[in-house]
């Protein structure tokens, strides 16, 4: 059912491009680089901690509050990018090479899910390791600790892309999935401003959005017990790791379906 | 090499104990008819478009069996049911024995597939993407590195292994197509259309190359062309049209069907000379594209003939022996190109769309 052969081979592959191509990684880390520190910055100036943004008495600056969600921005792009490459490859051909092989549809979901994942581990971490300049101080067991929530929540968003990938036929839909996808699961998920703060229905609309709980997981291992998150880090892991499971087997059974 | 084995000797144990070799009578013929590919009554609709529409035929192993037809006449239909990536709407094609609905699994390991369109990655280098395919297909970890080294070495490709696709020209990038297909030792190697988009030079190389896969390879191949002239390389053709299969048999036996030669005439009158040729000679006179042609078992010297009854009327005269096109032309009644651009390109994105609507291909 599940050939590790296949999965090495598809996850190889996709390392090695990804190696190879050292302008895509330079862009991929332009992103969350610019939001930390120009809109970060700048939104540092007019949100100080004492005006209910975060709460009170936390003594943490609003660049330092969104460099979870940074980091979560930084996995969210570039795993979901690395699993619409199916879409390309589906338009260039390629996946009718892997289609053809006597590979389980299982398989080949779980190389692409896992290719995204390790891609965006890597530029998390590279992100992550920017923490002693925000003025955050983190110990190794909270690195460790946020390095395996990136894991998680990489796989996680990986598997929803190859979900939302089998939609499409070619990358004329890539505007769509940016703008109605990516980007409010982006902004409703707590990574610019506590959930708490927004009104009920989007409040609704943030408890629905998997990667929500991705970011609260990381602010508990970047902040420590220090109150800035919404829920608790068994509830949020747990949710990652349900709806992967739940992600990768809608893929496999979209995959598996022929016309 | 199967055939081999199976035809040399059967031990049997006498009741004494000694072994006692039975030859199997006409062991060649008996195993050598083994339909490799078996289509029954095979139907694909997509929505309102029937793309193919209840064929039924069979390949033999160890033999080039060609499809041919227009584009859009479901030819890439039929291979994408065959090597498992759409289902039957009805009916059912095997591959060794396997379904390819309900035995994807067994039918995958025992088929290679050229596409249409190149499938290889174009930022890998060759070498890379025949490991990807090796892995793919788990090729054994001790041959891997040899096969690939072999199948390069074969497609004449083996020094610029290590150079990214991308820089391939279109004839390279399908040759090394074909080596990768070729990489798992499949039993039957699919090819759509393998010389669509290539120079007159680099066609003639590949089909050379192609012509010489069953023996060296011990695989079936099942291509498709909409070029007449490359059919002929073929033991057996499939001309389809329309999604129905209109013939099958050997190139030579299609082309005695045309009934000889065929003679086109251009004429001051058309209408005139069609009516009077055919009171002349007793034979049937057709138009195609302000031409009049009519077939003769000695076209050699039925010309003279016509020229001396027709007279100045004449105004060029061709002679043309049969080719697979005429065999089109005289099922269907229209040339397999003139057919072929627009009304093909409608049926795909037809096809496009309708995929799109409804989700995958």
């Amino acid at each position: 059912m599940v050939e590790g052969n296949a999965i090495y081979v598809l996850v190889a592959r996709e390392f090695k491009k990804f190696i190879r191509e050292k302008s895509r990684l330079v862009s991929t880390l332009a992103r969350p680089l610019i939001w930390l520190f120009l809109v970060g910055g700048g939104m540092s100036r007019l949100v100080s901690p004492g005006m209910g943004i975060v709460s009170p008495g936390m003594g943490i600056s609003y660049m330092q509050f969104i460099f979870p969600g940074i980091l979560g921005m930084t996995i969210l792009f570039s795993a979901i990018f690395s699993s619409i490459s199916i879409i390309w490859d589906k338009e260039f051909g390629l996946m009718k090479e892997i289609l053809v092989a006597p590979v389980s549809r299982l398989s080949i979901v779980l190389g692409k899910a896992l290719s995204g994942t390790i891609i965006s581990v890597i530029q998390a971490a590279i992100i992550l390791a920017l923490f002693p300049f925000l003025g955050i101080k983190l110990g190794v067991l909270s690195i460790i600790e946020a390095l395996v929530i990136c894991t998680l929540l990489s796989f996680c968003i990986a598997s929803l892309g190859i979900v939302i990938a089998t939609f499409y036929e070619s990358f004329e839909s890539f505007s769509v999935i940016m703008n109605f996808i990516v980007m409010p699961m982006f902004f409703l998920s707590g990574a610019m401003y506590p959930v708490k703060m927004l009104p009920p229905i989007l409040q609704l609309l943030t408890r629905i959005n998997p990667f929500t709980y991705g970011i609260d997981a990381l602010k508990h291992a970047i902040f420590g017990a220090e109150g800035v998150f919404d829920f608790p880090l068994f509830m949020d892991l747990g949710v990652l790791v349900v709806t992967s499971v739940v992600f990768v087997i809608i893929a496999g059974l979209l995959f598996e379906k022929r016309k | 090499m199967h055939i081999i084995v199976n035809c040399v000797s059967k031990y049997h144990l006498c009741n004494r104990g000694i072994p006692v070799v039975i030859f199997h009578p006409r062991p060649f013929l008996v195993n050598s008819y083994m339909p490799i590919i078996r289509v029954e009554h095979l139907v694909k609709r997509f929505g309102n478009l029937t793309a193919v529409n209840d064929i039924s035929f069979e390949v033999e192993e160890g033999t080039i069996f060609g499809f041919l037809g227009p584009n859009g006449a479901g030819k890439t239909t039929t291979i994408n049911i065959l090597c498992t990536l759409l289902s039957p709407t009805s009916g059912r094609a095997l591959i060794y024995g396997h379904d390819c609905t309900t035995k994807s699994p067994e039918v995958r390991k025992s088929i290679g597939i050229v596409f249409q369109d190149s499938t290889l990655d174009k930022d890998l280098t060759a070498y890379e993407n025949l490991i990807f395919h090796a892995y793919l297909y788990n090729v054994n970890k001790n041959e891997r590195k040899q096969r690939i080294e072999d199948a390069l070495r074969f497609v004449d490709l083996y020094d610029r292994r290590n150079d990214l696709v991308k820089k391939f020209s279109g004839g390279m990038k399908r040759r090394l197509e074909v080596a990768r297909g070729l990489i798992h030792r499949p039993k039957v190697l699919f090819l759509d259309e393998p010389t669509l988009g290539l120079d007159p030079q680099t066609r003639a190389n590949l089909w050379e190359f192609i012509v010489a896969l069953p023996k060296k390879h011990q695989v079936t191949i099942f291509m498709t062309t909409h070029y007449m002239e490359e059919a002929e390389v073929c033991d057996r053709i499939a001309i389809i049209d329309k999604g129905k299969i209109i013939a099958l048999d050997t190139p030579e036996n299609l082309k005695k069907t045309v009934g000889g030669d065929v003679i086109y005439l251009r004429t001051t009158d058309n209408l005139t000379a069609r009516q009077e040729i055919e009171k002349l000679f007793h034979v049937e006179v057709s138009e195609q594209d302000g031409e009049l042609f009519l077939t003769s078992l000695k076209g050699d010297a039925c010309i003279p003939e016509i020229i001396r009854a027709m007279g100045e009327t004449v105004v060029s005269v061709r002679l043309q022996r049969p080719t697979l096109n005429d065999v089109f032309l005289k099922m269907t009644g229209k040339e397999i190109r003139a057919e072929g651009v627009s009304s093909g390109d409608t049926i795909k994105e037809e096809v496009r769309s309708y995929r799109r609507r409804f989700g995958r291909g």
